[in-house]
């Protein structure tokens, strides 16, 4: 029996799911597709990390070119149908090619609207809708200068944070009062606002856009009060129209969208149409969620009697531009018969607000805290009344009883179809499936299959939820202790989550990583600011308030509140000069003891805070630096005599101790790094029970890693030996910066490396010659930012405040 | 009930604390610590943990409160009331913030 032809105008996301549930229950038809985009089916929503650099454009294709060949489809790429003869049930395309059709699916999609300003056509003004406007995008910022935006919705936003990421100035023009009108209202609406301005993003409201300036290309952009915006990239995102030419052309029915029934069929029966160009029921849609409903109506009423119609559902909306976090669903305008629930918290600047009516949820606005935005949805679909738990609804799940707090016990209630990663759109039960399909047990391979948490991450703690519920006992929940008590992260985690998601501050972290409390406490604060510190060196500027008292005054605080003061000594060496420096010092500013430290060199204790500035102005103009005594960093190298003196010293000891300190100094490290140099294995500098440790042998010199003799004692681990000093300063920087890299804050390098592995650190600083480069290298650039003396920068006047008390200026009223 | 007088005296503006920070103030023998925080809300405290006296003003402040530098004791802003199981409680000062300047009542 020969096969029908069924012919598909347009390869978006749409058909593209419609062809997969049709090849699910039937093979009947023979397919042929026509694209006007010369490319294969791609992840369109998925632009915006393309964009910002997140993702590539073979990350996002969702049929490759061997999908096609397996299914005997047809795809003429690159080639647009111009003409659907009804009568001859046949389509023409822009290349005269006429293919003939039992059965037509449009599925044309929309085009994005340009509003036809003066300009609106000049090289450098772009939409925002396929792969070819992204890249235009990205090859724009290649050359800096301002974008501007126009239209603060979803599309302009996701467009305005990708080009900010890409390094661009960027000017957001809105025509309406706040951003994202509808979808959020106005207090989300600032909060958005407030959050975006925050990152450098301008957000003009209430801007209307007079003219498009420039001679051969675009140069700004004016607007009808008179102001001008330099920019040498406009983005028209104000909005999408449904493509229905071809099917206008043809006769179709055709309102705002085309129209079809509930079971996805035109006016003409041979001919359905799915996507953004249908209207049905009245409404036409622009989120991937109603498409894929209709995708599966069209499917199987293609593949035979079917009951299936489609119903309207309301869509959550959620801004895929990272750290910003919001949520909406349904219908939030003010109206009769509403109440509203609100919840806000300034402190943290999130915003909760759930619409009622008849006691039944029909919307809800989320900002900052969107974890129950699901749950919240789920209601809504359902209809439930929720008089019984009215009072505690606005707080979320967590709150009800039955549920309680249990994260397992929450996720078990969920529905099958409620979506776990908003990104790819996975479900719950789709998830479920596969882990019982497919045998998997751990999440790489669920990520592997489902695509679940495979984006931007935030939902793997709800995906590891999923999988302990599906395989009970056989799944262990990877034992990750939260950092602190304002985090259920653990320090890998939010080192691996700053890394891929890009977050560069600390309230970023904190609002991507939905940290429980505002603003931290001490014992995650510091480390944010190590991990964002050692991750973005040169961008990142370091947080002092974030910074432990003697890290911020570069001192260490004693128990009367005055403050130590060691200068740096390179490899234990001193001059005549540096001591009699040192001596002015103590006598100058009556500094009560002078002590020779355990780490080769001299400490001034009890200085008194307003005394800092001075002593350290004094110390500078000697030479000396800041010792970093204080410091999660380099501390100290310390040496022996070695060849130059000692009759045992195998090598100059001294001297590389010297240059070591000299590579190393100003670096910050997970805990605090101390080195020594011995000149042979008597090991007088007692290198085997440092950080890391070199001792000199007569074939050159071994380094040595992982010792401890504070609270604990550990000797240590030897890495390698290597020729010459100039490999042991490359090991020692690449060494350095694998931990800097890897280590979790207040780790110090044995722990470190007794959870890596010391085989495995082998491999990577020793072995594989191109990746111990790779690190030292590395290493050099941030050193580059890192070697500023902070003593010299106080007294050049910064952060003049930290050192003297503000005066009583004058006696107001008595009261 | 005693009825003390109250002084506002000015010190200054408030752009002169950091953001999340402290700056002192001395008052005789005393030294008092004034503290703002990232939403600009401004407290001040006897500039002495309940523990063992050290420098509050020294601390990382982080949701209303501070954390003592010399031993990690969290002092409530508000109330300096140490938080936790920790027992202890520092003096607070009355404070205001008028047309951008901090006045402080002693
Ligand atoms: C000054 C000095 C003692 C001395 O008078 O010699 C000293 C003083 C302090 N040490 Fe130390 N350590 C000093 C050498 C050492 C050494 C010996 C060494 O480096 O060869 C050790 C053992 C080696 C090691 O680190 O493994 C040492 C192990 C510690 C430890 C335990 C670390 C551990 O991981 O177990 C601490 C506590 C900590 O860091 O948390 C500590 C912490 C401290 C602190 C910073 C305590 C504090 O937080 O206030 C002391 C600061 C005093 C000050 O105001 O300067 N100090 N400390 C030495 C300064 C060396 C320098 O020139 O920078
Ligand atoms: C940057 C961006 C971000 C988005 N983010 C989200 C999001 O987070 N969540 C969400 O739900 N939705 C999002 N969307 C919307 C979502 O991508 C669309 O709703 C969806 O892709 C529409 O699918 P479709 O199949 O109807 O049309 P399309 O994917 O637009 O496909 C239509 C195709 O038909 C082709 N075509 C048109 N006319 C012809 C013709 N005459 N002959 C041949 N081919 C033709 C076009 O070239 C196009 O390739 C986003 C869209 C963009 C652009
Ligand atoms: S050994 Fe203890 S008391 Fe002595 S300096 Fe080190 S930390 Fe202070
Ligand atoms: S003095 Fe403040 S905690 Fe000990």
């Amino acid at each position: 029996m020969s096969k029908k032809h069924l012919v598909i105008v347009g390869n978006g996301m749409a058909p593209g799911r419609m062809l997969e549930h049709l090849f699910e229950v039937t093979d009947a038809y023979d397919v042929t597709i026509f694209n006007a985009e010369p490319r294969v089916n791609y992840d369109r929503i998925m632009l915006s990390p393309v964009l910002s650099g997140e993702k590539t454009y073979a990350d996002i294709i969702i049929h490759g070119e061997g999908w096609y060949e397996e299914h005997g489809i047809t795809l003429h790429q690159g080639e647009k149908i111009t003409e659907i003869h009804r009568n001859e049930r046949k389509v023409v395309s822009e290349t005269g090619r006429e293919v003939a059709y039992d059965k037509l699916v449009i599925a044309t999609g929309s085009n994005p609207f340009i509003i036809p300003l003066p300009g609106h056509d000049l090289p450098g003004v772009l939409a925002y809708r396929d792969l070819d406007d992204t890249g235009a995008m990205i090859e724009a910022s290649d050359k800096g200068g301002r974008a501007v935006v126009i239209g603060g919705g979803l599309l302009g936003l996701e467009a305005a944070a990708g080009l900010k990421q890409r390094g661009m100035e960027v000017t957001v023009i809105h025509l309406m009062p706040t951003l994202m009108e509808r979808q959020l209202d106005t207090a989300a609406g600032y909060l958005l606002q407030k959050e975006l301005e925050g990152r450098g993003i301008e957000v003009l409201c209430e801007a209307n856009t007079k003219q498009i300036l420039g001679q051969d290309r675009v140069e700004g952009v004016e607007l009808a009060d008179g102001r001008v915006i330099d920019a040498s990239l406009v983005v028209m995102a104000v909005g999408i129209r449904p493509n229905v030419q071809v099917a206008q052309e043809a006769g179709l029915e055709v309102n705002r969208g085309i129209v079809t029934d509930a079971t996805m069929k035109t006016s003409d029966p041979n001919i359905y149409s799915v996507g953004e160009c249908v209207e049905v029921g009245g409404l036409v849609y622009g989120l991937v969620a109603p498409l894929y409903r209709m995708a599966k109506v069209a499917a199987d009423h293609l593949a035979g009697a079917s009951e299936m119609a489609f119903a309207h559902a309301e869509t959550p909306t959620k801004l895929k531009v990272t750290g910003c976090d919001l949520y909406s669903v349904g219908d939030f305008a003010e109206g009769d018969g509403r109440e509203d629930i609100v919840l806000r918290d300034a402190m943290r600047g999130t915003y909760k607000r759930v619409i009622l009516k008849d006691n039944k949820i029909i919307g809800a606005v989320l900002y900052g805290d969107v974890a129950d935005g699901g749950w919240y949805n789920e209601l809504l679909k359902s209809g439930e009344d929720i008089s019984e738990m009215r009072e505690t609804l606005i707080f979320g799940q967590a709150y009800q009883g039955g549920a309680g707090a249990d994260p397992l016990a929450a996720v078990a209630n969920l529905s099958d179809d409620a979506e776990i990663c908003g990104c790819n759109g996975i479900t719950k039960g789709t998830i479920v499936t596969a882990i019982q399909a497919k045998g998997l047990t751990s999440l790489t391979e669920v990520r592997a299959h489902t695509k679940a948490s495979a984006s931007c991450g935030t939902c793997t703690g709800l995906v590891e939820n999923v999988m302990a519920l599906t395989l009970g006992d056989a799944f262990q929940l990877p034992a990750s202790e939260g950092m602190c008590p304002c985090t259920t992260h653990s320090h890998g985690h939010v080192r691996r989550l700053i890394k891929a998601k890009g977050l560069k501050s600390i309230p970023a972290v904190m609002q991507a990583l939905e940290w429980t409390t505002p603003e931290g406490c001490a014992k995650c604060r510091p480390a944010l600011n190590y991990y964002l510190v050692a991750d973005w060196p040169g961008e990142y500027v370091d947080d002092q308030q974030s910074r432990f008292i003697n890290e911020r005054v570069h001192a260490n605080i004693q128990k009367d509140g005055t403050y130590s003061v060691v200068p740096r000594m390179f490899g234990g060496i001193t001059t005549p000069d540096e001591l009699r420096a040192i001596a002015d010092v103590a006598d100058k500013y009556e500094i009560p003891t002078v002590k020779v430290t355990g780490g080769q060199r001299i400490d001034l204790l009890g200085v008194k805070k307003e005394d800092l500035i001075p002593v350290w102005a004094d110390l500078n103009a000697a030479g000396m630096i800041s010792g970093a005594a204080y410091a999660k960093g380099l501390r100290t190298v310390k040496t022996c005599v070695g060849s130059d003196w000692c009759r045992f010293g195998t090598q100059d000891s001294t001297g590389l101790g010297i240059k070591l300190e000299h590579y190393l100094w100003g670096a910050w490290t997970p805990a605090k790094l101390k080195l020594a140099v011995s000149g042979c294995p008597r090991n007088c500098a007692e290198s085997t029970c440092k950080d890391i440790g070199i001792v000199c042998v007569d074939s050159g010199y071994e380094v040595l890693y992982g010792g401890a003799a504070g609270l604990h004692i550990q000797g240590t681990t030897k890495l390698g030996t290597v020729p010459t000093e100039d490999d042991v300063i490359e090991v020692v920087g690449a060494l350095t910066q694998y931990y800097r890299e890897t280590g979790f804050y207040l780790e110090r390098i044995y722990k470190w490396a007794d959870r890596l592995g010391y085989d495995h650190i082998r491999e990577v600083i020793l072995d594989d010659l191109e990746q111990r480069k790779a690190y030292n290298a590395r290493f050099a650039h941030a050193q580059s930012f890192a070697q500023v003396d902070p003593w010299a920068e106080f007294v050049g006047g910064k952060d003049a405040h930290e050192f003297n008390p503000i005066n009583i200026r004058k006696l107001e009223a008595a009261e | 009930m005693n009825v003390q007088t109250k002084t506002w005296v000015s010190i200054g503006p408030l752009t002169e604390i950091p953001r999340q920070g402290a700056r002192c103030v001395k008052n005789g023998d005393m030294s008092i610590a004034v503290f703002r925080t990232s939403h600009d809300q401004i407290f001040a405290l006897e500039d002495k943990c309940p523990h063992k006296n050290g420098p509050l003003s020294q601390g990382i402040v982080h949701d209303g409160c501070v954390t003592c530098p010399l031993h990690n004791w969290v002092i409530s802003l508000e109330t300096g009331a140490a938080q936790g199981a920790d027992v202890g409680q520092t003096t607070t000062f009355e404070i205001k913030i008028e047309d951008g300047n901090v006045l402080l009542a002693l």
